[in-house]
């Protein structure tokens, strides 16, 4: 196969890469220009913009022998993730970029490009499986629990995942693949894990949102909606937040309190204690489907955080809406957050948390 | 797979008598600047190579000054002749190494336009000058479209101004007849490796009489204008490689020019391929503007499919950019950037550019459907 690996200057989509080439594929690398000035998040950043993550993914294309470019998405990148990032903590949601770009530039528009040039498929570094049963590509969670990264492709669709390879997906942890990667003489063996949000390289996700929506003083309110502390601005916070709140009054009952629900239209956050947070049902909107909707009701796993644990849940689906009834309840479900459900091992489908219930 | 290797304006190979004349220097001890014998041998082996290559282009042997290449003599000649205070009237085509010198001077370089084709006029740089102007730089032939600039039309204006004139003939000097003192140049820059010579080498030629503030300090090994040891061995591949590109200049013109002719029937047959190697211009590059591409989508599909070629223009954290190049002959942002540059060498073959010309429709075809705005 004609293979475009996605490069991002990690140890992860090297080894990738280089499992290809010796699969004897044609593999060519690309790296992917996110950042409309990548000098900028030169010192200190770990994301996937940077200069230096670029010089990282070539030096691994070079030692393995072939082609490289790098392809300029910035705009797209800052229009569909960084602004949507942006809207929807303007909202009061909480997103997931990872999932996003994914969604709308990796398995969209670097896929549709590399499938334009005459490449069959696009590699990536995730740790996920795909398994193909019959005309179908299935989508599975890797064959090793902590590394698995298949959350964060749950918005795939069938079209995505016939031309979608993961190497990575059978490996037991990632000191493998660092073994691996220095076997194969690839430099970036020793490179740490980027757990940042790739545009946001000092990981001040709090500062870079006072920045791009500005400060806007308002009251924290209790569930009574007596005034219990001041923040800076509503965007700043996510629903099931515990730290960095600050509250002036106590609570009654000593307890630790956690953020309820944000509403940017007033501009208030509303905390209580931690039961107030339970949820039952999810309803989520814009649903994707690995191989085609189920409509259910159906008995399957629901996650809403890339290692959150997967609960028992019946999945309904109505139109363009997802209800996610959980078997029992849980805390912290964000609004803006993706809900992934699998069936066992495997991912069927996804959706944008809307709104929840107790 | 049999891959052509048309990027000879990036890069051209050295052939093996070019290594050859260096491989004897390398294991000599010395160095050209000491008194003691090892020394003296080393020195006179530098200054044979110095007036081989002073006698190529028609320059004085004390003219030379060896540098380390194209990029480096190009400063030197700038800043050298700007000096602290002094504007400098450049074109708007010049490669990076003389554009970017607005970088550390500013407001004290004054651009000159070019028209359609990208050549510089006596008008445009006649309205450029200012009364700080000291000297007046346009190249002899594009890094990128291989047209040739008006150096008459340079010098002319010049001296009628009173002022320095400096060209960069990097990619001209091995394929177009260079003559350093017919010219009437105060300032020229050339580079070994475009030519078949080492990278790692260069020179500034600089008229007898013309002042040079230097750019770096040391001991001065350069005529008092370039300092640090000069590295024989290279100056040595340096003088035979441009011996032998003079020696061939005729009948490779000739040879070059119906490779270009021929790649150019072929470019087209293909729609929307524009030339914009025309007119006068470096028999050694053929440049086009591909529309509805992305170059490096073609460059891309061309190296797949064997053919090492370039956009010829930079590339900024290896994304490609629009060329500045074209954007000043008045092309759009996409046609700037979907420019391709083919550059041919003394080893390239008529095979070379069939091979190209099997795999540049389907490339370009590919290229385009890939592409939207």
């Amino acid at each position: 196969m004609r293979i475009l690996a996605a490069m991002s200057g990690g140890v992860d989509s090297a080894v990738a890469a280089a499992r290809l080439v010796d699969a004897g594929h044609d593999v060519t690398g690309v790296h992917l220009a996110l950042s409309k000035n990548p000098e900028s998040y030169r010192s200190g950043a770990r994301g996937c913009c940077s200069l230096e993550d670029s010089h990282d993914a070539r030096r691994a294309a070079d030692v393995l022998g072939i082609p490289f470019y790098v392809w300029d998405f910035a705009e797209r990148f800052a229009a569909e993730v960084v602004e949507d990032f942006l809207a929807e903590y303007a909202a009061g949601r909480t997103p997931n970029p990872c999932l996003r770009c994914n969604e709308k530039i990796k398995f969209a528009a670097v896929l549709e490009r590399g499938l334009a040039l005459g490449f069959d498929a696009l590699a990536t570094g995730h740790y996920a499986l795909t398994h193909r049963v019959g005309e179908e590509v299935q989508l599975h969670r890797a064959a090793e629990p902590r590394k698995d990264q298949s959350y964060v492709l749950g918005v795939l669709d069938q079209q995505q995942l016939r031309h979608s390879v993961f190497p990575l997906g059978t490996d037991g942890s990632k000191a493998d693949v660092r073994a691996e990667a220095a076997t194969r003489g690839l430099l970036v063996a020793k490179k740490p894990d980027s757990h940042d949000i790739c545009f946001i390289p000092t990981g001040d996700t709090s500062g870079f949102l006072h920045d791009r929506l500005g400060r806007r003083a308002g009251d924290i309110l209790d569930a009574r909606g007596e005034v219990v502390g001041a923040h800076a601005g509503a965007h700043q916070f996510t629903v099931g937040q515990r730290h960095g709140l600050n509250l002036s009054v106590p609570a009654a009952d000593g307890r630790p309190r956690y953020v309820l629900a944000v509403s940017p239209a007033t501009n208030s956050v509303t905390v209580g204690p931690k039961e107030a947070l339970a949820v039952r049902v999810i309803e989520g909107i814009r649903p994707t489907w690995t191989q085609g909707m189920v409509a259910g009701p159906w008995r399957g796993l629901a996650q809403w955080r890339a290692h959150s644990e997967p609960m028992a849940a019946t999945i309904e689906t109505a139109g363009d809406t997802v209800r996610v009834t959980l078997d029992a309840p849980a805390h912290g479900i964000a609004p803006g957050q993706a809900v992934v459900h699998y069936d066992g091992e495997r991912v069927v489908g996804s959706a944008t948390i809307a709104r929840t219930y107790r | 797979m049999l891959r052509a290797y048309l990027d000879h304006a990036a890069s051209s190979p050295m052939s093996a008598s070019v290594v050859e004349a260096m491989a004897v220097v390398w294991q000599r001890a010395g160095n050209p600047s000491s008194l003691h014998t090892a020394g003296r041998g080393l020195r006179r082996i530098l200054e044979q190579a110095r007036e081989s290559i002073a006698a190529d282009l028609g320059a004085r042997p004390s003219e030379v000054v060896f540098c380390s290449g194209g990029t480096e003599a190009n400063n030197l000649a700038l800043l050298g002749a700007a000096g602290p205070d002094g504007g400098l009237v450049v074109s708007a085509v010049e490669h990076p190494s003389v554009a970017r010198v607005r970088d550390v001077l500013g407001s004290r370089v004054v651009v000159a336009p070019v028209d359609a084709e990208g050549r510089v006029d006596a008008a445009s740089l006649r309205s450029a000058l200012t009364g700080g102007t000291r000297c007046l730089s346009v190249m002899w032939a594009n890094n990128e479209t291989g047209v040739l600039e008006p150096v008459d039309e340079l010098v002319e204006v010049a001296r009628s101004a009173g002022v320095i004139s400096h060209s960069d003939a990097v990619q001209a000097v091995g394929h177009v007849p260079v003559d350093f003192a017919a010219s009437g140049l105060d300032l020229l820059s050339l580079s070994a490796h475009k030519l078949g010579g080492p990278v790692g080498i260069g020179a500034l030629v600089v008229r007898r009489g013309v002042s040079v503030v230097p750019t770096g300090f040391g001991g001065g090994q350069e005529s008092r204008v370039r300092s640090g040891t000069v590295p024989v061995a290279l100056a040595v591949g340096f003088a035979a490689a441009l011996r032998d590109a003079v020696a061939r200049l005729d009948t490779e013109a000739l040879r070059l020019t119906a490779l270009g002719d021929r790649l150019i029937a072929g470019v087209r047959g293909i729609p929307e391929v524009r030339v914009n190697t025309v007119g006068a211009a470096s028999p050694a590059i053929v440049h086009v503007t591909v529309r509805g591409t992305r170059a490096d989508d073609v460059l891309l599909l061309l190296d797949a499919g064997g053919i090492d070629c370039s956009t010829g223009s930079a590339c900024a954290a290896g994304v490609h950019q629009p060329s500045e190049v074209l954007l000043a002959m008045g092309r759009t942002a996409a046609e700037a950037a979907a420019g391709l540059r083919f550059s041919f060498g003394p080893t390239t073959t008529a095979a070379d550019v069939e091979t190209l010309l099997a795999v540049l429709p389907s490339a370009v075809e590919r290229a385009r459907s890939a592409f939207r705005e």
